[in-house]
């Protein structure tokens, strides 16, 4: 029912003259922000003179604008019909409301209102609709509202609301433009004066205008000569004469056939005269060639509309396949070519690709993810590359996951506590899979394993060795989806392919039976191989419950070194460095007042620091020693603000006698004096 | 055969002037002919009589120059109306791009013209070709006599055109409506292009 709008019709195809430029203007602004300038948008012209191609292009650029808009775009009459068959089947108001979700809803030719009611009503609902979602509708028709017969006065009302707007017939200029544009599309050449000749010709509607340019165009491609202005003339405008003159039809043809092609036709006394003199007998030579030329030209014409067809054919497929994400380049090709063997073929053989393609990108998707994006699935000239890329996939599986970049090794503060560990460290970054394998980091919550794991294998992988890193719930969570796939000897593959394995909080595979079978097995291979294996643990290794001893004895093969929870240096020399990240300035004073607090860990040492630098930017203060102090330390005895003795209340409530009153956990003053101002005033 | 062939840039018509013997298949082309340039058309093959009727087949191939880049070419063909060359009939059906069905208007020749437009649809069902999806169009020929002896537009296309494809009044013989015709089954055959479908 709804029509896909015509890919040629849109500004930049559109020719504006004095006649349309308003109307190009206001659509244009439509176009821009649907909805808020002119809306509706009532666009009245008569016949031919660019209206569907202006709605067209509305939709065009709307789309263009912002691709997620619903577009739809339809003639009254479909509008009547399928809502005539909505209703028929019973299905009324799911037809209304598929208007209501339409963004923008462009209407074409409602002078066939007229008399019709029951639709005036649904138009007008659906307009009221529209414009109070603010979604925005532009409609058409070959006559101003008010011309429209017995049309309901709310409607035109309605109109009157938005923008009613005008096309007028084209000046000479802008026939000429036309006729150049549109011949240069085609293109085709002629010599001096004939298109200005056609566009004096005073022909005021343009599908009319471009009747006649194609007359002439056919005309020309069977004519060795090229085509004067003044056989231009005759071609085109002495069809009334010659009609004239012409012996009564020994046939009229009965269908409508004529009244589809409204372009003037070439009369045969009118070729006679401007084409080919012809050998027939004397009291022929006049009327015989002609008859023929007639037909010729005539066919000349069909032939050039209906070979140039597939151009539009192809402009459509490359504006499909461009908003589904592939590259069009073949097809792009092809439009710039003067001439396609057999374009129906070339259509076909690229959505075979593009079939090809998603078949193969669903399948490498299935196999891994992260493939499910890849360029190499979006170009259709390429298909090789993503059968390539699939049967990698299918061979190799993606690469294990690979250390965050966050955590480096240079970030890592060393203490004369940590040195042991670091130095263990640095041995396994120097000689991976040989000195120290596996090395197992135990510690405490937030002391710094995930970041010293996911640092050497940052250091590991900077040697240009593929690095399998990742935490034990990551890798139980892949290998069930593995068996749910049942590609369970992919993923093993995947990490046996690493040169260094680093599994993050290896307690928690307890009481995971098959986690730690495929555990065991990968680290025996490993091992085999001499890579270098890296775990942590939050548990001593001896007080791992669940764990089988094989496996636990073999983390203990290696060397077990302790991480100790960051003593104040540590977190001084952490907070110094965040500050100076933070402030771009160094503050050892605060930095180490700071760290003296009590806090369990990096993290909280860190969220302190947080706390001070936001107190500080709502008042406009630079982050201090003081400010820390008073946020910090500060009793809670001291009074909040004033209560206000009205009943309505900000949210915020005092503590009880009875509740834990922490100073760092309650907010006692407003960040914004205006704020308060303003929660007071009320 | 193939209405286009993109590789040799050639757009090829067959068209078949079908109809009951003496109702001026032959005529048609022969006004065509004695209208077309030397340059543009070929020797017209007529196998035919002493008495002039056809006895095998019309054969007229018109060069119409290269359109759009292909050059484009029409054959037109007649095929002998008497019932008894049936055979010949159907081998001159064979791939044809656009019937145009020649009627006789004459009222004797009523039945005649019933006759020939069944064997029209026999034939085309026995080459497997949908007469519903192939080009056709209808002349009623010989308007030119007295109105009491022929029977008018209208009436013909009660009688004939029932699936309401485009008609022409004609006069063969002075040339009225042969062109007429031959444009409208030529468009009809040309427009086939745009749906993609070569008519085998």
């Amino acid at each position: 029912m709804t029509v896909t709008l015509n890919p040629l019709y849109r500004f930049d195809t559109l020719v504006v003259g004095a006649a349309n430029r308003l109307a190009v203007t206001a659509a244009k602004a439509v176009a821009e922000s649907p909805g808020t300038v002119y809306n509706p948008l009532f666009v009245y012209a008569r016949p031919g003179l660019g209206k569907t191609h202006l709605l067209m292009a509305i939709g065009h650029a709307a789309r263009a604008i912002n691709p997620r808009l619903s577009v739809e775009y339809l003639t009254l009459d479909e509008f009547v019909e399928a809502f005539h068959a909505a209703i028929a089947a019973g299905h009324g108001e799911a037809y209304r409301k598929r208007f209501l979700d339409v963004d923008l809803l462009l209407v074409d030719d409602v002078q066939f209102l007229t008399h019709r009611r029951e639709m005036q009503a649904e138009l007008l609902r659906l307009t009221d609709a529209l414009q109070t979602a603010s979604r925005q509708i532009v409609l058409t028709s070959d006559r101003p509202p008010a011309d429209i017969e017995a049309l309901d006065e709310r409607l035109i009302r309605r109109f009157a609301g938005g923008l009613i707007i005008d096309v007028a017939a084209p000046d000479y200029e802008t026939r000429v433009a036309i006729l150049r544009r549109k011949a240069e599309e085609r293109r085709a050449t002629f010599g001096e004066g004939v298109l200005d000749a056609v566009a004096g010709l005073d022909i005021d509607n343009v599908r009319e205008l471009l009747g006649a340019l194609n007359r002439i165009i056919a005309f020309q491609a069977v004519s060795e000569k090229a085509l004067t202005p003044e056989q231009a003339r005759m071609l085109v405008g002495g069809e009334a004469v010659e009609a004239a003159e012409a012996p009564p039809p020994a046939a009229e043809p009965r269908r409508a056939e004529r009244e589809a092609s409204p372009a003037p036709r070439l009369t045969s006394a009118a070729v006679a005269a401007a084409v080919a003199p012809v050998e027939s007998g004397p009291e022929t030579a006049a009327a015989a060639p002609s008859e023929f030329d007639d037909f010729l030209s005539e066919i000349a014409a069909t032939v050039a509309q209906q070979v140039d067809a597939w151009r539009g054919r192809v402009s459509a497929a490359v504006l499909r396949w461009q908003g589904e994400g592939f590259r069009t380049a073949q097809l792009d090709q092809l439009l710039e070519q003067e001439m396609v063997n057999d374009p129906e073929r070339a259509l076909r053989e690229f959505e075979e690709d593009v079939e090809r393609l998603q078949a193969l990108q669903a399948e490498a998707a299935a196999l891994a993810p992260e493939l499910a994006g890849s360029a190499v699935f979006r170009d259709p000239a390429n298909v090789g590359a993503a059968e390539e890329a699939l049967r990698q996939a299918r061979e190799e599986g993606p690469p294990p996951p690979a250390p965050s970049p966050l955590w480096r090794l240079d970030g890592f503060v060393e203490t004369p506590a940590n040195r042991v560990v670091l130095e263990a460290v640095r041995a396994v970054k120097t000689r991976p899979g040989d000195r120290y394998n596996p090395l197992v980091l135990i510690g405490g919550a937030a002391v710094g394993k995930t970041h010293l794991l996911h640092a050497i294998g940052n250091a590991l992988a900077e040697e240009g060795t593929p690095v399998a890193c990742l935490s034990a719930p990551e890798f139980t969570g892949e290998l069930i989806q593995a068996i749910d796939r049942d590609a369970v000897s992919g993923w093993r593959a995947r990490y046996r392919r690493a040169m260094a394995f680093l599994l993050d909080d290896v307690h928690l595979i307890a009481a995971k039976d098959r986690t730690q079978d495929e555990l065991f097995v990968l680290f025996n291979a490993l091992m085999d191989q001499g890579r270098q294996l890296v775990f942590s643990s939050a548990a001593p290794l001896a007080e791992l419950a669940g764990v089988e001893p094989r496996l636990r004895s073999r983390l203990e093969g290696g060397l077990v070194v302790e991480l100790p929870p960051p003593d104040a240096s540590v977190r001084q020399q952490v907070l110094a460095r965040d500050l100076e990240a933070k402030l771009g300035a160094s503050d050892a004073e605060l930095a180490a007042y700071l760290a003296s607090r009590p806090a369990d860990s990096i993290r909280a040492a860190q969220a302190l620091l947080q706390r001070v630098l936001e107190a500080a930017a709502s008042k406009g203060l630079p982050p201090t020693v003081e400010l820390a102090r008073e946020l910090l330390e500060e009793p809670p005895a001291a009074a909040p603000a004033p209560r206000r003795s009205s009943g309505r209340s900000s949210g915020i409530v005092g503590a009880g006698a009875n509740a834990t009153r922490s100073r760092e956990k309650m907010v006692w003053e407003w960040p914004e004096v205006a704020e308060r101002v303003i929660e007071e005033w009320r | 055969m193939s209405l286009v062939n993109f590789t040799a840039r050639e757009i090829t018509c067959k068209i078949v002037y079908y109809g009951p013997g003496r109702s001026g298949k032959t005529t048609n082309l022969q006004y065509v002919y004695g209208r077309v340039p030397e340059s543009r058309r070929g020797r017209m093959v007529s196998l035919a009589t002493q008495t002039d009727r056809t006895l095998f087949f019309d054969f007229l191939p018109l060069e119409l120059g290269t359109i759009s880049g292909f050059t484009t070419k029409f054959q037109l063909y007649t095929v002998p109306g008497q019932s008894y060359y049936n055979a010949t009939r159907k081998l001159v059906l064979q791939g044809a791009d656009g019937v145009v069905f020649v009627g006789d208007s004459q009222a004797r020749r009523f039945d005649d013209n019933l006759e020939s437009l069944q064997n029209l649809q026999d034939n085309l069902l026995s080459q497997g070709v949908d007469v519903r999806q192939l080009p056709v169009v209808f002349q009623y020929n010989k308007q030119d006599l007295p109105g009491d002896l022929v029977l008018s537009h209208a009436e013909m296309d009660d009688a004939l055109n029932f699936r309401a494809v485009p008609s022409y009044a004609a006069d063969a013989l002075h040339g009225h409506g042969v062109f007429e015709t031959l444009r409208g089954i030529s468009e009809l055959v040309l427009k086939r292009l745009a749906v993609g479908s070569p008519v085998a």
